[in-house]
C-alpha cells in the first residue's frame, strides 16, 4: 500500500496527524512553557561517587543579586521531603543530607531570575566532602568489607537489595543432570541510557491563593505522577494538575519522578513564582534512569540432537545507589523470568540478586518491556552458543525448538501464558527475505578467503500491555487505564486517554481505533492526552502498553458509544434496536439497508429534542476502564548480516531483516516507524553504547561525545516483513510494538558478529562491540565493558 | 541547557584589529573562529574566557589559493570548504580523505582549519594530515609576521607556540608530485578518531625519496611517526616495507587507554592504519584510486 491513496476511515496507512505540528516547529515542549514571572532552577551535583557531606555553605550563592532561593537537603528535611519513595519501595534522596552516593547526585537547588544566574550561583555554593571508597564493580558489591552505601537505612551492613527467583529449581537441575550437552556463557548486558533527545524537566507553578499546583513535566505517566505528588508531599490530589505537553522521546527515561521535579515544586512554593528546571545533556546521562546492567552467567541444557531441555541463570543486577526501578511490583526483576523465550523448554530457573553500587539509580528504562530485553538477549545468545557447540546452524536449531502454533495459548515454565503465535512462519519468512541459504553460501566463500562475515539470527517473544490488575501494580496502583469518548452534535469526536505519546503517534493511532469502530474519519477525532485535568486516570505509556491497554479502552468505549447510537437510531427509525445492523459509520434496518442513520445524524439527534428511549439519558458520550485479562505477546524473527574488518575490529552491519508480528496493525506506517527506531536503538546498544565507570566511580558516558547514538551511516536500509497473528483476548487483536525491535535486535547483531569471528574461535563478545572490543575478543583478550578500559 | 559563564564580546574587523583587541583584553581573551571546540568547553565551563574576539568577519582569511607553487589555506576556511575544494582534492587527497571523516556536516560547516590547528586537540585529524604534508603556518602578532613549520607548532595537548596576541593566518603546503592518503578508525560516524594515520609519499625511480606519516589520537609527538618516515626513505614502496614502517610507527607512538580502546589496540591501529594509508597513497601514485 502507498501513502498517496485515500486516507483510511479506520485502520490503514496514513501519515500522522501530529506531524504537521512537529515538522513546522509548532510543538510545545516543557522548555517552551513560559509563564509570567517565571524563575529558573539549577541543581548542584556531587562531583564524587561516594562521600560524606561535612558542610554545605550557601551564603555566597544567596548573596548573588539574581538568586531568589537556595534549597539544600537540610531545607527539605525540614519539610519532610529530603527523601522520596522510589517505584520499588526503596527511598531516594531528593537532595543529599548525609552522604552523596553517586557522581551527579543532587546536593542543592538554586532558584534565580535566569538560567545563567542560576548556573553561576552553583559555583558559589561551597560543599565540603569527606571522600569514601566507592563500590564501582557490581561483582564486588557483596564482598565482605565492601563499603556500605545505604547506611541511611537502619541496621544495613551490606549492599544487598533483593534476591528473587522464578521457575522450578529442582526440575531444572534434574534436566541439566541428564542432558547430553550443557553449555554456559557469562554475559553482561551493560548499563545503557535511554538518552531521549529532550532531556527531563519541569515547570512548577503553585498558586498561593487557590492552592492549586500545576506541573508541566516530561512524564510518560502524568496521572501516576499526580498521585505520587499527593502521596509524597501531602498535597491534596484534586489541587494538583500534571500536564505532559509534547514529549521529545521517553523510552522509559520519563516514567519516574526525579529530584529536580520535586525541587522545582518546592522552589515554586518557597518563592511564590513559577519555577522552571530543565536538566542539561550531561545531567540527563549521568543522573537519570539508566537501563539493563545485568550480569548473566547463562546455562543451557540440550540433547545431542538439538532439543533444548532447560535454561538457568543467576543474575547479578546492578541497581545503582537507590533502587528506583520501575517495575510491576511483584516482580523486582520485571518480566525477566520470561527468559525461556520462544522455545518449548522443559524446565527453567532463574535467580536474580540486586545490589547497590555507587552509580546513578534507575534500572528498567529504555524500551525494555520490564526487562524482557535482558531475557531475550540471554536466551538468544545461549541458543547460538549451543548451536556452535552442537555444530548446528543457529536458524535450524531455533526452528527445531520454537513453540508450534498448536501449543498456543502456551503456558511457559515460569508461569507466563503466551496468547498467540505462529513462530515457525515468522522465522521462515525472515529467512526467505534474507535469502538465508544463499547468505550461508556467501559466508563459506568469504571464509575461504579469510574474510569475516557473520549472519546473526534472533527470535523474540515480547510480553507487553501491563497489566492485569490482580497481578500487576506500581506502588499499589493497578495497571488499568481509562478512556472517555465524546461525540459532538455535529458528529465530530474527542477521545480522552490516560496514556501519553512521546513520539509514538497516539494522536493518529487512537483516532484510527475509534474511526474503525464508529466510521468517523480519523481527522474528525481529536485525541486528548497528557493533562490530568482533562483525561481519565491511567498509568501511562511504557512497556509498550498504550495500544494493548489504552487501545483496548479506546475500542471498548467506542463500542459503548456505538451501542448507545443504536438506541438513538432505533428511536429515530422507530424500530426495535434488535432490528438494526451496523456497517461502518451507520446503523440500518435489517433487510432494508436504505433505512438507516449515519453517526453524524445520530449524534445530532442524541443532542436534539427527540424523545430518547430507555437507556440513553442524552448525548452519546461514554467512558470505560480497561483491565487487561492478560499481557499480549508480540514476537518476531530478525536476521542481521555483518562484516568485520579483522585488521581494525570495525563492524559494518550490511543488512538487517526484521519480521515483526504485533497482531493487528492499526497503522502499518506507524508500526514500521516504531520498528525502524527500535532497530536503530538496538544496533546502537549492540555496537556503541555503554555507561561505564572508572575506579573512582566517575561516569564515563556523560556526554554525546562519550555516549554514542547511532546515525544513518551505521544503519543499513532496514528490510521489514510482517506476519499477523491477532491477540485472541484483545478487543482489536493488537499487541503493541513500541519495544519489539529494541528487545529483539541486539542479540541478532551480537550473534552476527560472533558468527563472523567463529573462525577465530570466538564464542561470545560483550556489548558494545566497539572496534577495540571486537579486536580484543578476536585475540582472546576481552575486556570488561562496564569498567574503564585500561 | 548548558550555559557558559559571563564573557565580553568583540568583533574584529581585520587582522590588525583582532591583534589589537587581543592585546587590549589581555591573556584571558580568546579568539573564536567556528566555535566548535571553544563553545562546548565554555558551556561545560571547562573554559571561562573573559572575552571572545570574533574573527568570523575576517574575509581575508577565508580563501583557498595557489600561490607560488604552494597551496595557501586561510585560517578561516571551514572544513566544508576544504572538503569541497577541487585544487585540494587534486593535489592533496590526504586532506580530502581526512575531511570526509571529520565530525559531521553541521560541524564541518562551521569549524575552521585554523581553529582545528590552534585548538591542538591531541585527536585532531587535520593536525596529523598537515604534519604529514610538512605544512608551514603563517602567524601574525604584535611583533609582526612569522612562519612556523607545522611540526614545530604544537607544544603538547592544547598548547601551541602562538603568543597570547598572535593569530594564525594561513596554512601553506608546497604542491609537489607526491601521493597521499588518510585512514581513520572511529567508533561511529562523526566521532573523534580512535586512531588515524596520514601518509604522504614522494617517489622517484621506484624509491621513496620523502615520506610523511602523521598520526593522531595515539600520542605521537608532534603528530608524526618520524622513525617510520626515516625507515621508508631510500627503499621501494612495497608491502614489506610498509608493514615494517607500520610496526615502527606503532611502537614509537605513545597512546593512552581510554573508552576508545586499550593501549595495545591503539598501537596496533597506528600500525595498521599507517600501512593502509601508505598502501592507498602508493596506489594513488600508480594512478589507481584508493
Ligand atoms: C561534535 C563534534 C565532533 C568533532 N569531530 C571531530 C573529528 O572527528 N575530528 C577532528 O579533527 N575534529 C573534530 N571536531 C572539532 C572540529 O573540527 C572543530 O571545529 C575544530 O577543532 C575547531 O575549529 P573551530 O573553528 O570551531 O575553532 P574554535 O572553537 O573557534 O577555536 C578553537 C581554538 O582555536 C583558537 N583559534 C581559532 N582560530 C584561531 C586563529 N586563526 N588563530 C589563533 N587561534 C585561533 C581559539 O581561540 C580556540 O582556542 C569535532 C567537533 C565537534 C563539535
Amino acid at each position: 500500500m502507498t501513502t498517496t491513496g485515500e486516507r483510511p476511515v479506520g485502520f490503514g496507512r496514513m501519515t500522522r496527524k501530529e506531524d504537521a505540528r512537529f515538522v513546522r516547529g509548532h510543538g510545545t515542549y516543557v522548555d517552551d512553557v513560559r509563564l509570567p514571572g517565571m524563575l529558573y532552577g539549577a541543581v548542584l551535583r556531587s562531583p564524587l561517587a561516594h562521600a560524606r557531606i561535612v558542610s554545605v555553605d550557601t551564603s555566597a550563592a544567596e548573596a548573588h543579586p539574581k538568586v531568589r532561593a537556595v534549597i539544600t537537603g537540610e531545607t527539605l528535611a525540614g519539610l519532610g521531603l529530603a527523601w522520596m519513595p522510589t517505584l520499588s519501595y526503596d527511598t531516594q534522596a531528593v537532595l543529599a543530607t548525609d552522604k552523596v552516593r553517586f557522581q551527579g547526585q543532587e546536593v542543592a537547588f538554586v532558584v534565580a531570575e535566569d538560567r545563567y544566574a542560576a548556573r553561576d550561583a552553583l559555583e558559589l555554593i561551597d560543599v565540603e566532602y569527606d571522600p569514601l571508597p566507592p563500590v564501582v564493580d557490581a561483582r564486588r558489591a557483596l564482598d565482605p568489607g565492601a563499603p556500605v552505601i545505604r547506611d541511611d537505612k537502619e541496621g544495613r551492613t551490606d549492599n544487598h537489595v533483593f534476591d528473587w527467583e522464578a521457575g522450578d529449581r529442582a526440575a531444572t537441575d534434574e534436566v541439566f543432570a541428564r542432558a547430553d550437552v550443557v553449555v554456559g556463557q557469562d554475559m553482561l548486558y551493560p548499563r545503557v541510557h535511554p538518552a531521549p533527545l529532550e532531556t527531563c524537566g519541569t515547570v512548577a507553578d503553585m498558586d498561593a491563593v487557590t492552592g492549586k499546583l500545576t506541573v508541566w513535566s516530561t512524564t510518560q505517566a502524568p496521572h501516576a505522577h499526580r498521585t505520587l505528588y499527593a502521596m509524597v508531599a501531602g498535597l491534596p490530589e484534586h489541587k494538583i494538575r500534571v500536564i505532559s505537553p509534547d514529549i521529545g522521546g521517553g523510552f522509559g527515561n520519563k516514567v519516574g519522578i526525579y529530584p529536580g521535579y520535586v525541587c522545582a515544586v518546592v522552589g515554586s512554593i518557597v518563592t511564590g513564582k513559577p519555577v522552571k528546571w530543565v536538566e542539561d545533556r550531561s545531567e540527563n546521562l549521568m543522573s537519570t534512569s539508566f537501563a539493563r546492567d545485568y550480569h548473566m552467567p547463562g546455562e543451557m541444557a540440550a540433547s545431542r540432537d538439538g532439543r533444548i531441555l532447560g535454561v538457568r541463570v543467576k543474575v547479578l543486577a546492578d541497581h545503582g545507589a537507590f533502587n528506583s526501578t520501575a517495575q510491576p511490583t511483584k516482580y523486582p526483576a520485571g518480566f525477566f523470568h520470561i527468559f525461556t523465550g520462544s522455545y518449548d523448554i522443559e524446565a527453567a530457573h532463574c535467580e536474580v540478586t540486586g545490589v547497590y553500587t555507587n552509580k546513578a539509580p534507575g534500572g528498567v528504562a529504555y524500551a525494555c518491556s520490564f526487562r524482557v530485553t535482558e531475557a531475550v538477549y540471554l536466551v538468544e545468545r545461549m541458543v547460538d552458543v549451543l548451536a556452535a557447540e552442537l555444530g548446528t546452524d543457529p536458524a535450524e536449531l531455533r526452528m527445531r525448538n520454537l513453540l508450534r502454533p498448536e501449543q498456543f495459548p502456551y503456558r511457559n515454565k515460569t508461569g507466563w501464558e503466551y496468547d498467540s503465535g505462529d513462530y515457525p512462519r515468522a522465522l521462515r519468512l525472515a529467512m526467505d527475505l534474507a535469502h538465508y541459504e544463499e547468505l550461508r553460501r556467501e559466508q563459506a566463500e568469504r571464509r575461504e578467503r579469510g574474510e569475516l562475515m557473520g549472519i546473526g539470527v534472533s527470535f523474540f517473544t515480547e510480553a507487553v500491555g501491563a497489566g492485569p490488575r490482580k497481578h500487576m501494580d506500581i506502588l499499589g496502583l493497578g495497571m488499568a487505564d481509562g478512556a472517555e469518548l465524546r461525540v459532538h452534535p455535529t458528529g465530530k469526536a474527542v477521545l480522552r486517554i490516560s496514556v501519553q505519546t512521546q513520539g509514538q503517534g497516539h494522536e493518529t493511532t487512537f483516532a484510527q481505533i475509534v474511526a474503525e469502530e464508529l466510521g468517523i474519519p480519523p481527522e474528525d477525532i481529536d485525541v486528548v492526552h497528557g493533562d490530568t485535568d482533562q483525561t481519565p486516570f491511567g498509568l501511562g505509556t511504557y512497556g509498550s502498553r498504550s495500544t494493548p491497554v489504552s487501545g483496548a479502552a479506546a475500542a471498548l468505549v467506542a463500542r459503548k458509544v456505538r451501542e448507545r447510537a443504536r438506541l438513538v437510531a432505533s428511536a429515530m427509525l422507530e424500530v426495535s434496536p434488535d432490528d438494526l445492523e451496523w456497517e461502518k459509520g451507520r446503523w440500518f434496518v435489517t433487510g432494508d439497508p436504505d433505512q438507516g442513520r449515519t453517526m453524524a445524524e445520530i449524534a445530532l439527534a442524541a443532542h436534539s429534542t427527540l424523545e430518547l428511549p430507555e437507556g440513553v439519558e442524552g448525548h452519546l458520550d461514554a467512558s470505560c476502564v480497561y483491565n487487561p485479562p492478560n499481557l499480549t505477546f508480540p514476537f518476531g524473527a530478525y536476521i542481521c548480516v555483518a562484516d568485520v574488518d579483522a585488521g581494525t575490529g570495525q563492524v559494518k552491519v550490511r543488512r538487517f531483516v526484521a519480521v515483526d508480528d504485533c497482531g493487528t496493525r492499526i497503522n502499518p506506517m506507524i508500526v514500521e516507524g516504531q520498528v525502524h527506531g527500535g532497530l536503530a536503538d538496538g544496533l546502537g546498544m549492540a555496537l556503541m553504547q555503554v555507561i561505564a565507570f572508572d575506579e573512582d566511580g566517575n561516569c564515563l558516558g556523560g556526554s554525546f561525545m562519550d555516549y554514542l547514538l547511532p546515525t544513518a551511516v551505521e544503519c543499513p536500509s532496514w528490510e521489514l516483513g510482517e506476519t499477523v497473528t491477532p491477540s485472541p483476548h484483545h478487543p482489536i487483536g493488537a499487541k503493541g510494538v513500541g519495544e519489539s525491535a529494541t528487545v529483539g535486535s541486539p542479540a541478532a547483531v551480537v550473534n552476527a558478529v560472533v558468527d563472523a569471528l567463529r573462525p577465530l574461535g570466538v564464542r561470545h563478545v560483550d556489548m558494545p562491540l566497539t572496534p577495540a572490543a571486537v579486536w580484543r575478543a578476536a585475540r582472546g583478550q576481552p575486556f570488561r565493558s562496564d569498567l574503564a578500559i585500561t | 541547557m548548558q550555559v557558559p559563564a559571563t564573557f565580553q564580546y568583540a568583533r574584529a574587523t581585520g587582522v590588525e584589529h583582532a591583534i589589537e583587541l587581543l592585546t587590549r583584553y589581555g591573556p584571558e581573551a580568546r579568539l573564536v573562529a567556528g566555535g566548535h571546540s571553544l563553545l562546548p568547553m565554555m558551556k561545560l565551563r571547562l573554559a571561562q574566557p573573559e572575552a571572545l574576539i570574533d574573527i568570523n568577519g575576517l574575509d581575508e582569511l577565508t580563501r583557498i589559493r595557489v600561490d607560488g607553487g604552494e597551496l595557501a589555506v586561510g585560517a578561516m576556511v571551514r572544513h566544508a570548504g576544504l572538503l569541497a575544494s577541487a585544487v585540494v582534492g587534486e593535489h592533496f587527497p590526504v586532506l580530502r580523505d581526512a575531511e570526509r571523516m571529520i565530525a559531521d556536516p553541521l560541524v564541518r560547516n562551521r569549524g575552521t582549519v585554523g581553529g582545528s590547528l590552534c585548538q591542538a586537540d591531541p585527536s585532531e585529524d587535520l593536525s596529523a594530515a598537515f604534519c604529514a604534508l610538512r605544512a608551514t603556518l603563517v602567524a601574525q602578532g604584535p611583533d609582526g609576521r612569522r612562519v612556523v613549520p607545522v611540526r614545530e607548532f604544537f607544544l603538547g595537548p592544547y598548547e601551541t607556540v602562538l603568543g597570547e596576541a598572535e593569530l594564525l593566518l594561513e596554512v601553506r603546503v608546497p604542491i609537489r608530485s607526491h601521493a597521499s592518503a588518510y585512514r581513520k578508525v572511529e567508533r561511529r560516524a562523526g566521532d573523534w578518531a580512535v586512531a588515524a594515520a596520514a601518509a604522504v609519499l614522494e617517489l622517484s625511480g621506484g624509491v621513496v625519496t620523502e615520506a610523511g606519516i602523521g598520526l593522531t589520537a595515539v600520542g605521537a609527538p608532534r603528530f608524526v611517526a618520524e622513525e617510520a618516515e626515516r625507515y621508508l626513505c631510500g627503499g621501494p614502496p612495497d608491502e614489506e616495507r610498509f608493514a615494517e614502517a607500520g610496526r615502527v610507527a606503532g611502537e614509537e607512538c605513545r597512546p593512552s587507554a581510554d573508552q576508545r580502546g586499550p593501549v595495545d589496540y591503539k598501537r596496533h591501529l597506528a600500525a595498521e592504519l599507517t600501512v593502509r594509508a601508505l598502501r592507498a597513497a602508493a596506489a594513488r601514485a600508480q594512478g589507481q584510486e584508493a
